[in-house]
């Protein structure tokens, strides 16, 4: 479904992605993990088009997007939930939603994923009033997610959605993206809560200062001595 | 019509009236910029000049008709807005600031030195135009184009650019284009606030255009509530009447109203009506169709 090949990525003159190839399947939990400054973030704000890569390409469903404006970006499929959320804090939860949905124009169909977002997450609908910014940490995270669901994405890039949550909440928004998952999303998902992660994941590659070091099935991660020593605290 | 009114209000009043309606305006072209999209534009006052001198020059020289020579004004405005709009994009924050002040320093020093606008005597004997009708007619057009520009959705989209950038983006809306649409419109309103003050006031120089008017303009929209239509107008409102009303403390004046600025800023730090939009209201006061 979307395929990374050879990305390189600058900031300025930091070298920020190193000839980074990776592939993600269809149907798939994919996940990269690696400690702080290794490059996830870096490598979700290029495939969603906010950063260009200096050489190599990006091919979703045998498109190449490498050089795609961000907006054409949603409207072929992807869509994001930020890191840190990032909610529109003096909107309603409403009116994040339905910015979710910008590029659709399907007034029924929106209505109808607003309600399923809402089953999903009655807590939002309870709040759906209210303003964004007046929300829980997880709550807002819940949101984020809505808000990308909205763009009715085939595949979905989720930077540490557990970034900042309580245990208990971090439980809960992974046992959500599983289901999403199931219902038929792919998704691409960064996180350093590396334990959480792999135990979703069908896919993960570890990635350090920029370069994939190890990949695998989730399973084999998990038991790899070198990841658990790096990243499971053990 | 206003020799009508003159003979029942006092022409003092009228005027204070005229020049609340003009600052509406202008106010409102500031917010669309920097209240709702939250784009910082401390040059409004460029925009003003542009459309004053142009509409000026029309009607004076070249024999235009009114209403023709204002929107003339607007157009080169706006014109100026999208060229401005452009390259500023990438600048956020405190560096946009600075070049909207730069550019309207720009603008002032071409003015000053603008053989056809009087250099720094200035333009006298535009013909007195501007009406009480004009300006209040023209105030409920722009009100209710803001209000319905607002509540659809690319208003919601400027919001969502104020309020997270990179987030609109990732949610499909093209940030650049609305972000130059903001500045567009925001400066035909500029310009057409400028034609107005022009016509209405027979005389216009450089000075009137300087940083302090931007500053004027910009206090209006953030202490009215940046992004709310109903705040901005009270903005305008308030911050033209303020200043008559000081007259009393007489060469005190600028004092007190730095001071209540600053107090009012204390208690309101999100503006005198924070973030009521029209369409809030509408919900509020059982208008229009629920949602």
């Amino acid at each position: 479904m979307l395929q990374i090949n050879e990305i390189e990525v600058y900031y300025g003159a930091i070298h920020a992605l190193k000839k980074m190839s990776f592939e993600v399947e269809q149907g798939n939990i994919v996940t990269l993990i690696g400690a702080n400054g290794a490059g996830k973030t870096t490598t979700l704000k290029t495939i969603s088009g906010l950063l260009r890569p200096k050489n190599g390409s990006i091919i979703f469903n045998n498109q190449d997007i490498t050089k795609t404006a961000p907006e054409k970006i949603v409207d072929l499929g992807i869509s994001q939930v930020p890191e840190g959320r990032r909610v529109f804090s003096t909107m309603s939860v409403m009116e994040n939603l339905e910015m979710g949905a910008y590029l659709r124009r399907d007034k029924k169909g929106i209505a109808d994923d607003i309600e399923n977002v809402f089953t999903r997450f009655p807590r939002l609908k309870e709040r759906q009033k209210q303003m964004a910014g007046t929300l829980s940490g997880g709550e807002q995270q819940m949101l984020a997610i809505g808000r990308a669901l909205m763009a009715r994405p085939t595949l979905m890039l989720m930077d540490e959605p557990s970034m900042g949550l309580a245990p208990l909440l971090v439980k809960e928004i992974f046992s959500i993206i599983k289901e999403i998952n199931e219902r038929g999303t792919t998704i691409l998902l960064v996180e350093q809560n590396a334990h959480m992660a792999l135990s979703i994941a069908h896919q993960a590659y570890v990635i350090e200062t920029g370069e994939i070091v190890l990949s695998g099935t989730a399973q084999e991660l998990l038991n790899s001595d070198e990841v658990k020593k790096a990243y499971l605290g053990g | 019509m206003d020799a009508v009114l003159s003979q029942y209000i006092d022409p003092y009043f009228l005027r204070i009236i005229l020049i609340i309606g003009i600052n509406i305006i202008l106010a409102l072209g500031l917010n669309l910029i920097t209240g709702v999209t939250g784009q910082l534009s401390m040059g409004h006052a460029g925009f003003m000049s542009l459309g004053a001198y142009t509409s000026a020059i029309l009607t004076m020289n070249y024999g235009v008709a009114f209403p023709t020579a204002l929107l003339g004004g607007s157009l080169v405005a706006a014109l100026f807005g999208f060229f401005i709009g452009l390259p500023t994009l990438r600048l956020q924050g405190d560096y946009l600031a600075m070049v909207t002040i730069g550019f309207a320093e720009i603008i002032r020093v071409f003015f000053l030195n603008f053989e056809p606008g009087g250099k720094a005597v200035g333009l006298s004997g535009i013909p007195q135009e501007t009406t009480f009708l004009t300006v209040w007619g023209l105030v409920a057009v722009a009100v209710f184009l803001n209000a319905r520009l607002l509540s659809s959705r690319t208003g919601r989209a400027f919001y969502a650019i104020r309020e997270d950038e990179i987030a609109a983006e990732s949610c499909g809306v093209n940030t650049t284009r609305l972000k130059v649409t903001a500045f567009v419109l925001g400066s035909f309103l500029g310009g057409l606030g400028g034609g107005l003050y022009a016509h209405y006031m027979f005389y216009i120089d450089p000075q009137v255009f300087n940083f302090t008017k931007s500053i004027e303009l910009l206090n209006m929209v953030v202490l009215g509530g940046m992004g709310s239509i109903p705040g901005t107008i009270l903005g305008a409102v308030l911050l033209t009447i303020l200043p008559e009303l000081l007259r009393v403390v007489a060469e005190y004046r600028l004092m007190f109203y730095g001071a209540l600025l600053v107090i009012l800023m204390i208690f309101r730090p999100n503006g005198l009506l924070g973030d009521v939009r029209i369409y809030d209201l509408k919900k509020r006061w059982g208008l229009g169709k629920n949602k």
